[in-house]
């Protein structure tokens, strides 16, 4: 603890959202600063790097303003904490925890830093619980359960807004319990932020929501996420609630990533993005789960898209290699006009084995979702082989299990708008099954 | 000797600190967090900081360790979860809570649990260095205690002993220790290594079959996301046939190490009937826990693993993924501004490597014994593509690749083993030590490999001219191939299937192979295939 107040009128240089600082005394890393133009505007930002008396500061916001020499700089002696508390709930506020929604900002109970701690691995409850999201490609094929991180993958141009927005209506905790939302936006477009804000008002004082629109400061994209986080962890583990956290699109949050590294002259690894760029997710990513001994959970949902439709890009690729799992969203069964655009190939829920069967789902999920993979598999290969050859060149037995991969996208991966509980899922399942029962093994 | 932090940037921070040596554990500022010296530049010295070191301020103090980063070894690792510093997790979060605080200490090793002594010198006896003096029993294993340095035995503990009291005394006065430190990057010695006999049975039908392991050799396994690395990492975890694992989770998912101790305590070894935990050592650094200690973690656990391989047993060490290790040095490296190689990657990742990798193998002891240290890796090549720097690297020092695929996990083919691409360099000694027991083990082994081939070329024809456009003979060998696919290749870890013995899994194929070379007899006999087919799916019922 330092006595007084550390101000400093010492800025040598400005250069992107960095800040260059001579002769500070004493310095901590990623201690919170305030800065102040000279025109009494002032921003926040925090210590990046010192050597000796230098130190290298990262601006949170707009650096238009600032100058050498007028411009002051006080350090708080502390890394940025979030406020935390129920006050929250119901709330709406920007990259910078500023309330957004004209309402003064609430009175905290508690104070935590940004970054939060890593769980202990040994304190983790293995996420097991079924989470009911009424689509049938994710309860049946896919399962979430609560406190798992299920990112989906899209492509620009797929509903992927309206699949989230339909699973934060339609997610059922197993019992009783509902959700608590934090939605955190992302460089979000303004027309995108109003299909979203409908559901927010629809949840009444359910959420809390984070919102860095596109045209908002780069520097609070890194901030929003870890902000609601912060809130996430604290809803969840000091009140035991049950905690959906929507994150949307981190693809905007990899490119603020980028764009903040090359200022920090960090060196360039794959497309530009940093070598950091997978401990710096994983530690966004990681906050999910439960814990042994108290109520209340993390579960996530981070939405992406990739770029040019790619899964190898960087960004979703690092991802798949932290989540437990993906839900792949396909432009060609969004132009067959299949909603949700579901592909069930490539997706994969890491931790559905433990979430399904007898007690938790049904007894017979395990062997209707392997019949059907297997079926599906087999019915996509043989599309490749119809088009070389052609329908009537094939077997007869072949041409039914395109039937069965058609009968599947249309009858059970597509569902509109209707929500299905597991029983009906499984029940669609069990019906198309016993249509193909000749053909499939 | 007292010094202060003078500049912090990231998780590398510069001291003031005199007479440090390259690798000395430094304890930096007023949290005391572990940190080890890279660097050295005049009186400035670089140290790598292995906790979250935000909040950290300079002008803070440093205190050297006096010496290098270590591990404990003794009786008592088994069943112990660790971090990358050898932090057992179960005792930090009954000090420190559900999470992980910066500046812990805690030691590895329970000094208060008591073990029964059975002295195994008497005393008056002259003892060489290495030389076996008591065993205690941990777990299921026959713990044996050496004497660290020669002379006569004046005394030896019997009956009830915990590790802070003395195993003996010299005469000349020297007290010998049930434990002691290691440094971390040190290898442990042995008198000399000898070449690999034997199997490492794994109980996955398709390793086991086509790309049989041998104790002290090194596969690694290389796949894409969703491929099933960790899955197939910790089925093996479970049922290789030998008498300690190591697993570590390095830079990987929490709740996946939350499943896998789920798992591990309520599991038993089917050879001893004992918990699994009981043979298994778990070092868990996951993906957000600080990144330096990642890097340490793999060191940390094959430290332990070569302890074990010293007491003369088999010790399998497994680790998830090494990609992970490898990015960890490369954002050190980085941070260091040291000129960055391929990818970004420090230019001795392949030497690092090497140098790791090489730990592996079987060895005389120095007390004489022989004990083996055996290593899985999973690769996590970003994008899937195999060209990359620590696929490649791997490659040169490994003996077996089992390369996952992700169009066969996409069809939910696990173990996603790729059949045509994956190789063991070990399978001619593994196939003959197999033989011994099982005469037709090569036989079908190679009826198996030539049946999936031609699936393959058909597959090829089949893309042209259609199913119907093949011989019938042709589309027996389809068939075929495709059950063995389905009832031989793949295994469901999550069912009884997980682990297979070498018993089961030739019964398996035998019946397959069999099969197919009676019906191809039916078929010469001039019967149609359709006739065929049904025949058999009638006999199968």
């Amino acid at each position: 603890m330092r006595l007084a107040e550390h101000r400093y009128r010492t800025v040598s240089g400005i250069r992107g959202p960095l800040l260059f600082l001579e002769d500070v005394l004493s310095a901590r890393l990623g201690e919170l600063v305030r800065i102040t133009d000279p025109n009494g505007q002032s921003v926040e930002g925090e210590v990046l790097k010192i050597n000796g008396s230098q130190v290298l500061v990262q601006v949170f916001g707009d650096t238009h303003g600032l100058d050498v020499g007028r411009t002051e700089v006080a350090f708080a002696d502390t890394v940025k904490q979030a406020p935390l508390g129920q006050g929250c709930l119901g709330r709406v506020f920007d990259g910078s925890f500023r309330p957004r929604d004209d309402l003064p900002m609430f009175v905290p109970e508690r104070w935590a830093p940004l970054t939060g701690r890593p769980i202990n691995p040994v304190a983790r409850a293995h996420p097991q619980e079924f989470i009911e999201t009424g689509l049938s490609s994710l309860d049946v094929l896919n399962t979430l359960v609560r406190g798992q991180k299920l990112p989906v993958f899209s492509c620009a141009g797929l509903p992927a807004r309206e699949i989230t927005e339909q699973l934060l209506r339609q997610s059922r905790l197993p019992g009783e319990g509902e959700f608590v939302l934090v939605f955190v936006a992302i460089g979000l477009t303004h027309y995108d932020y109003h299909f979203y804000q409908q559901t927010l008002e629809g949840m009444q004082s359910r959420f809390v929501a984070f919102i860095n629109l596109a045209d908002d400061p780069v520097v609070e994209r890194l901030l929003a996420p870890r902000l609601g986080l912060a809130v996430a962890e604290d809803l969840a583990f000091e009140e035991g609630m049950d905690v959906l956290v929507i994150m949307s699109d981190m693809t905007n949050y990899c490119d603020a990533l980028r764009e903040i590294a090359t200022a920090r002259e960090d060196l360039p690894g794959r497309r530009g993005y940093p070598g950091y760029m997978y401990s710096d997710l994983a530690a966004l990513y990681e906050r999910a789960g439960r814990i042994h001994d108290r109520p209340g959970s993390v579960t996530m949902l981070p939405v992406l898209t990739m770029p040019e439709d790619d899964i190898t890009h960087p960004i979703p690729d690092l991802t798949g290699y932290i989540t437990e799992g993906q839900i792949v969203l396909s432009r060609e069964l969004h132009q067959k006009g299949v909603y949700p655009p579901v592909d069930i190939l490539p997706s994969l829920s890491r931790l559905m084995q433990h979430g399904i069967g007898e007690g938790r789902t049904r007894g017979d999920h395990r062997e209707l979702a392997n019949r059907l993979y297997r079926g599906y598999a087999k019915g996509r290969d043989l599309r490749r082989l119809e088009a070389v050859v052609g329908r009537d060149g094939m077997l007869a037995e072949d041409r039914e299990m395109l039937d069965f991969a058609d009968g599947f996208e249309r009858e059970f991966v597509h569902q509109g708008d209707d929500r299905r509980g597991i029983g009906e899922s499984l029940d669609v399942a069990i019906g198309l099954l016993e249509r193909f029962r000749e053909v499939l093994p | 000797m007292n010094g202060k932090v003078k500049g912090i940037s990231g998780a590398t921070v510069q001291v003031t600190l005199p007479d440090l040596q390259i690798g000395d554990r430094v304890f930096v500022g007023e949290q005391r967090l572990t940190g080890e010296v890279v660097r050295l530049d005049g009186p400035v010295a670089t140290v790598q900081v292995f906790e979250e070191n935000r909040g950290l301020g300079v002008h803070e103090p440093v205190v050297s360790a006096g010496g290098p980063l270590t591990v404990q070894l003794g009786p008592g690792l088994l069943g112990g979860i660790f971090d990358g510093l050898q932090r057992p997790l179960p005792g930090l979060r009954s000090t420190g809570g559900d999470f992980i605080a910066a500046g812990s200490t805690r030691l590895a090793l329970d000094m208060e649990r008591s073990f029964e002594l059975k002295p195994t010198v008497r005393p008056g006896s002259d003892v060489k260095a290495w030389q076996q003096v008591g065993t205690v029993t941990e777990g299921h294993i026959d713990h044996p205690l050496f004497a660290a340095v020669p002379g006569v035995l004046s005394e030896i503990s019997h009956g009830p002993w915990t590790l802070d009291r003395e195993l003996g005394r010299m005469q000349d006065g020297q007290w010998l220790q049930g434990w002691h430190s290691w440094p971390v990057r040190a290898a442990r010695p042995y008198r000399r290594k000898l070449s690999l006999s034997r199997p490492l049975v794994t109980g996955q039908r398709c390793i086991d079959l086509l790309f049989p392991l041998l104790k002290g050799g090194v596969a690694i396994i290389p796949g894409g996301f969703g491929t099933g690395k960790t899955v197939l990492e910790q089925t093996i975890a479970k049922f290789a046939d030998v008498d300690v694992v190591v697993y570590v989770g390095c830079g990987e998912r929490g709740n996946e190490m939350a499943g896998l101790l789920d798992e591990f305590s309520q599991l038993q070894d089917p050879r001893t009937d004992r918990p699994l935990s009981e043979r298994t050592i778990i070092v868990a650094n996951t993906s957000n826990m600080p990144v330096a200690a990642r890097e340490s973690s793999i060191f940390t656990a094959v430290t332990m693993a070569e302890y074990y391989r010293d007491l003369g047993l088999d010790v399998l060490f497994l680790a998830d993924s090494l990609s992970r290790w490898a990015e960890a040095l490369r954002e050190i490296s980085s941070a260091l501004e040291e000129m960055p190689g391929e990818d970004g990657y420090p230019t001795y990742l392949n030497s690092r490597l090497a140098g790791f990798i090489e730990r592996a193998g079987v060895v005389e002891t120095m007390s004489g014994a022989e004990g083996s240290l055996s290593m899985i890796l999973s690769v996590s090549p970003p994008g899937g593509d195999f060209s990359e720097p620590v696929t490649q690297a791997c490659l040169r020092v490994s003996g077996a690749l089992l390369m996952l695929d992700t169009s066969l996990a996409h069809r939910r083919h696990y173990p996603a083993i790729n059949w045509t691409q994956s190789y063991s360099l070990y399978s001619s000694e593994a196939i003959r030590h197999f033989a011994l027991e099982h005469a037709r083990w090569p036989e079908l082994r190679k009826q198996c490999r030539s049946l999936l081939q031609r699936e393959e070329s058909l597959r090829e024809v089949a893309e042209v001219v259609g199913m119907e456009g093949l011989q019938e003979s042709d589309r027996l060998v389809m068939r075929t191939a495709e059950k063995i696919r389905l009832d031989f290749l793949c295994q469901n870890s999550f069912s009884d299937d997980a682990f297979a013995d070498p018993e089961t899994t030739l019964t398996r194929i035998e019946r397959l192979i069999d099969e197919h070379v009676e019906l191809t007899a039916r078929l010469d006999e001039g019967v149609p295939l359709s006739e065929i087919l049904k025949e058999a799916a009638d006999a199968t019922g």
